[in-house]
């Protein structure tokens, strides 16, 4: 049992950095900034080389609009507790930048009524799609497939999804989302109440299952190439192409245990589907949440989903929906 | 048959941790071993008691079933089997399982000359349903605190039990457990994408190499973990989400009986601000 099990490099192989492979265009590494340096304490769990980046104007402007939004926050944030430094520490986790009350609308409210709150996700979102721009424009540089793209763009959908097309499906910015730490927390859970328990939204049922599937198929997938690290396991890509024994010793783990074994190409599908159908999920489940179900407990006893309980209490709870004054 | 093109090699004699030959082969595509039987076993009895339960219940409707643990008023007695025994027995028999199968996993792994990381990894789960059923229980003095079992009903205990300290989201380990899970999720979509993306190039483009994976991260982020980095990490982040997820539920109760918002008065109050 007190074998090595690969959880740290041991003895760390120094070469020169390496600048990265030429642009196929013109067989340069231009537009790589940087020095590359080794930095021996990162080196024993990943790889040693930090740097070169490649920054171009899709870079430098998704930084640049990122730090706005970034700013805008801090600075309404500390102007929210009269630019007090040590009391915008000491508030930093419950502080906020909120959308604008309901009353505003689609339209543009002053800053300090959530104005700026437009403002910073106007930057932040501008920032976001340019970051997405670099992610292609990098793949296709390197004659490589776009898949990281359309991954980060699951991602990006969720994200407007809560920020741009539920609030305009819902006539207000005031739906959105705010800015902050614990702000967001009550966001979420007031948003869950409000609707009824997000729990019965099947597309949150949905995501739910697809996060907690992409952490299981990363613990088994990960576990299983440090276990056959051995025979060089790591090298998927070799591998992939040229299978060797890591790669069948890796397939039979899994094949002997729940008879059924991926391929080392094929675990990075299921990877990426379930990784990806996440937040694809999750963007359905809360863009139909308010505008198509205004409640997902009474639609999970319509349909028949609810589990029943013993009745414990002696008269039934009232229906809050049948009271005088609730709205129709 | 059930075998692979290269899987005759493979399959030898030994490696088995209790029983010996006894139960080593194979049927089909799975291996059997010891812990294979105990395996089946446990599985078929829990499977069979779930079905039991449901027929005591009033409903067959999948989402609907469920298998409630005994009412506060047992503590930490055995149970009526209708009355939360079956659910109590479901749970030894789970237990039972998973841990066959991670025991059964350790057996593959040394015939296959693995590291035993995998079984390592699904300890980890182990606990975390073992923090929810016996020990959090154990430590509030009744079975009762269990979850029960049912598709619906274990949803309706999640969102009972984070109300009881009236909004979970402020519990500091579950921010941590969510947020590993939300790293680990991202970070499996990029690792599934650097390698789909290398060995499915653009049209016309021969397959890349490790050096693409490098360049491609660097000249992105300014860094690439490696090949060999991105699967410790990988294993570290979704590990880290299990282990503060048992966490966060085994200090809810136990040691904190306030709203977890509360809890944070400590930073409000804490002498540097003066």
């Amino acid at each position: 049992m007190a074998e090595y099990q690969n959880i740290f490099t041991r003895v760390q192989v120094t070469a020169p950095p390496y600048p990265g492979v030429p642009l196929p265009n013109d067989g340069s590494i231009g537009g790589r900034d940087g020095k590359p340096f080794l930095q021996h304490l990162i080196g024993k769990f990943g790889d040693a080389q930090i740097g070169p980046i490649y920054l171009g104007w899709t870079g430098v402007t998704s930084i640049l609009f990122g730090f706005i939004a970034f700013e805008i926050i801090g600075l309404n944030m500390l102007a929210s507790v009269g630019w007090n430094w040590i009391e915008f520490v000491r508030q930093l986790p419950w502080l906020a930048l909120e959308p604008p009350p309901p009353s505003y609308g689609l339209g543009m409210p002053p800053l300090n009524q959530g104005g700026w709150w437009l403002i910073a996700g106007f930057f932040l979102t501008a920032s976001v799609l340019l970051w997405w721009l670099r992610t292609y424009q990098r793949a296709k540089a390197h004659g490589m497939g776009p898949h990281i793209s359309w991954a980060f763009g699951a991602a990006i959908w969720l994200y407007l999804v809560l920020g741009f097309f539920r609030p305009i499906l819902m006539g207000s910015w005031g739906e959105a989302v705010p800015f902050g730490i614990f702000p967001h927390l009550d966001w979420t859970a007031a948003f869950s109440i409000r609707y009824g328990n997000l729990f019965y939204n099947p597309f949150h049922m949905l995501s739910i299952a697809f996060l907690y599937g992409a952490t299981l198929l990363f613990a088994m997938h990960a576990a299983t190439i440090l276990a056959v690290s051995r025979y060089g396991g790591e090298r998927e890509l070799e591998q992939i192409v040229d299978r060797g024994t890591a790669s069948e010793r890796a397939a039979l783990f899994w094949r002997w245990t729940m008879g059924f074994n991926a391929t080392m190409e094929s675990v990075h599908r299921w990877a990426w589907w379930f990784a990806i159908l996440c937040p694809i999920t999750g963007g359905i489940g809360i863009l139909l949440t308010g505008t198509v179900v205004d409640n997902w407990y009474l639609w999970g006893i319509k349909h028949h989903i609810v589990a029943a309980y013993p009745q414990v209490w002696a008269a039934p709870t009232v229906d809050p929906s049948t009271l005088p004054g609730a709205a129709p | 048959m059930a075998m692979l093109s290269f899987e005759r090699k493979y399959r030898v004699r030994g490696g088995t941790l209790l029983g010996g030959d006894l139960f080593d082969f194979w049927v089909g595509p799975f291996y059997v071993g010891f812990f294979g039987v105990t395996t089946a076993f446990f599985a078929a009895l829990g499977t069979a008691l779930i079905v039991y339960g449901a027929s005591l219940g009033p409903t067959w409707n999948i989402w609907q079933i469920s298998i409630a643990p005994p009412d506060l008023s047992y503590g930490l007695g055995i149970a009526p089997l209708a009355q939360g025994g079956l659910w109590q027995i479901i749970t030894v028999c789970a237990l039972g399982a998973f841990v066959s199968w991670a025991l059964r996993e350790v057996e593959i792994c040394r015939k296959l000359g693995m590291g035993y990381h995998v079984p390592f990894a699904f300890s980890f789960a182990i606990l975390a349903y073992f923090t929810l059923v016996v020990v959090r229980p154990v430590l509030l003095g009744a079975w009762g605190h269990g979850f029960p079992y049912g598709i619906l009903s274990h949803l309706d205990w999640v969102s009972n039990t984070g109300y009881q300290y009236l909004h979970f989201h402020y519990n500091p380990a579950h921010m941590l457990a969510i947020t590993f899970f939300f790293a680990t999720t991202l970070a499996l979509s990029l690792h599934g994408s650097l390698i789909l993306s290398a060995t499915n190039p653009r049209k016309g483009e021969p397959v890349k190499t490790a050096e693409h994976e490098n360049t491609l991260f660097r000249d992105i982020i300014g860094y690439s973990i490696g090949a060999l980095g991105i699967h410790r990490l990988g294993l570290f982040l979704a590990l880290s989400a299990v282990f503060w997820s048992a966490v966060c539920i085994v200090i809810s109760g136990p040691f904190w009986t306030h709203g977890w918002p509360q809890w944070w008065s400590w930073w409000l109050n804490l002498p540097v601000w003066g």
